[in-house]
């Protein structure tokens, strides 16, 4: 839990707790008052902030979940790899605390920007702004944040992202979906990585994960690869082709999109009269 | 996993809301959570303490209300109750349905106590 870990007050986020800052506590009948806000409300502002950042220089953000180890690092080798010659690619790294993820995507010719989250479990918006400002936008498309690995807390924390993409190996079982709706629910795409593995473990049915992923009443695409082997990549580089001049179109006449599950949320919570 | 982080989140808003009213003190706030939040009950109500403490809402009874699963079929238009990990319409099986209830995480109700009265303005110059 993070009030072990510490995540909670980053370098990214103590400027709230400083005197002035929105969090800061002052010193010392009843009043009812109904509020109805999400506690996320100061996140997702600063996401907002974020994203706005990003939609002004065109740039496509897509954040990388899965639990530790599903391949998202060795995705976005084999992505830069195919696309780095046609799209500019940089990346947010925000798993682990060392520096060995960014030089593996930086030995690819691509900038990186190394967040170190201490021993947090998740990335927050503050986090993602800090790194937002050490790039330079108007010389980047496509943006990755490779969040922390991690099937429960990045699913609730809105970084200012276009779109959530979810990793799930098939060394950790096709019914991971059921077992973390939460994360699933948030992926706008699902991969089933390490497809090159499927031979050994037939006990991993795709079709199974994808009827676990419609069970949470998700329409994500599903989509088998292996980043090893190359198989499976064609679909994946075909979705972030089309994802990215959809969105530069957006862009371009003023509007954004959010990850799926958000505007869902938020407009049904609005119904109640939240702000 | 991340429940202290949002106790930090529902202190800076108790704590606004409470400056607002002139309230020195909280006596009881009350979240609605739904089991698609992302965040745990008891892990809040363990993290709460270690986030309040000092501060003008330490006293206050933490109350959970917890939504129910509820979604509205696409297809037939039913409202029904569901499983967290099986969000299938109750009446027809179809699963495109949207959630309608059951992913809240929201301050829902705050008890302020001690209010100040009104500060009287100062009477050197007349106001405009
Ligand atoms: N067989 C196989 N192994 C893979 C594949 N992708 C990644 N791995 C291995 O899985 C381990 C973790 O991969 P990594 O990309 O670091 O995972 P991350 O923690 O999600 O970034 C490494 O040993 C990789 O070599 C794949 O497509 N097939
Ligand atoms: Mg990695
Ligand atoms: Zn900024
Ligand atoms: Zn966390
Ligand atoms: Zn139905």
């Amino acid at each position: 839990m993070c009030d072990t870990c510490g995540c909670n007050i980053t370098d990214a986020n103590a400027h709230l707790l400083r005197p002035g800052g929105r969090l800061h506590q002052t010193g010392e009948g009843r009043e009812a008052v109904t509020v109805l806000r999400n506690l996320l409300s100061e996140n997702d502002r600063q996401a907002a902030h974020n994203r706005a950042h990003l939609d002004r220089h065109q740039v496509l953000a897509v954040n990388l979940m899965s639990s530790p180890g599903a391949g998202k690092t060795a995705l976005l080798e084999a992505t830069i790899e195919a696309l780095g010659d046609t799209l500019r690619i940089a990346v947010i790294e925000g798993d682990l605390e060392t520096e060995n993820d960014a030089e593996r995507i930086r030995a690819r010719g691509v900038e990186a920007i190394q967040i170190t989250t201490g021993s947090a479990c998740h990335l927050d918006a503050h986090m993602v702004h800090q790194a937002l400002h050490g790039l330079d936008l108007s010389t980047i498309d496509l943006l990755f944040v490779e969040n922390v690995g991690n099937l429960v807390c990045p699913a609730s924390f809105d970084l200012g992202q276009h779109y959530n993409v979810t990793l799930l190996s098939v060394p950790e079982g096709d019914d991971k979906p059921a077992k973390y709706p939460v994360m699933f629910r948030a992926a706008d795409l699902v991969l089933l990585t390490k497809a090159d593995l499927l031979p050994y473990l037939p006990e991993f049915q795709p079709g199974r994960a994808e009827r676990c992923l419609r069970d949470l009443a998700s329409a994500a695409p599903c989509l088998s690869l292996s980043a090893r082997t190359g198989e499976g990549l064609a679909a994946w580089l075909d979705w972030l082709r089309q994802t990215r001049a959809l969105l530069v179109s957006q862009q371009a006449a003023g509007s954004s999109r959010r990850p799926a599950i958000q505007p869902e949320g938020q407009a049904l919570h609005a119904g109640e009269g939240a702000f | 996993m991340h429940e202290y982080s949002l106790c930090i989140a529902l202190l800076g808003q108790v704590e606004r809301i409470a400056r607002d009213h002139r309230a020195r003190r909280v006596a009881r706030i009350l979240l609605r959570l739904g089991p698609l939040s992302g965040a745990e009950a008891p892990l809040l109500r363990h993290a709460w303490p270690l986030a309040a403490a000092g501060s003008l809402a330490a006293g206050a009874e933490l109350v959970i209300e917890a939504a129910p699963v509820v979604v509205r079929c696409t297809r037939c238009g039913a409202e029904t109750e569901a499983a967290p990990n099986r969000l299938l319409c109750g009446a027809c099986g179809d699963w495109r349905t949207r959630l309608v209830s059951g992913d809240e995480l929201l301050l829902a109700h705050l008890e302020l106590a001690d209010i100040e009265p009104e500060v009287p303005r100062a009477c050197a110059s007349p106001s405009p």
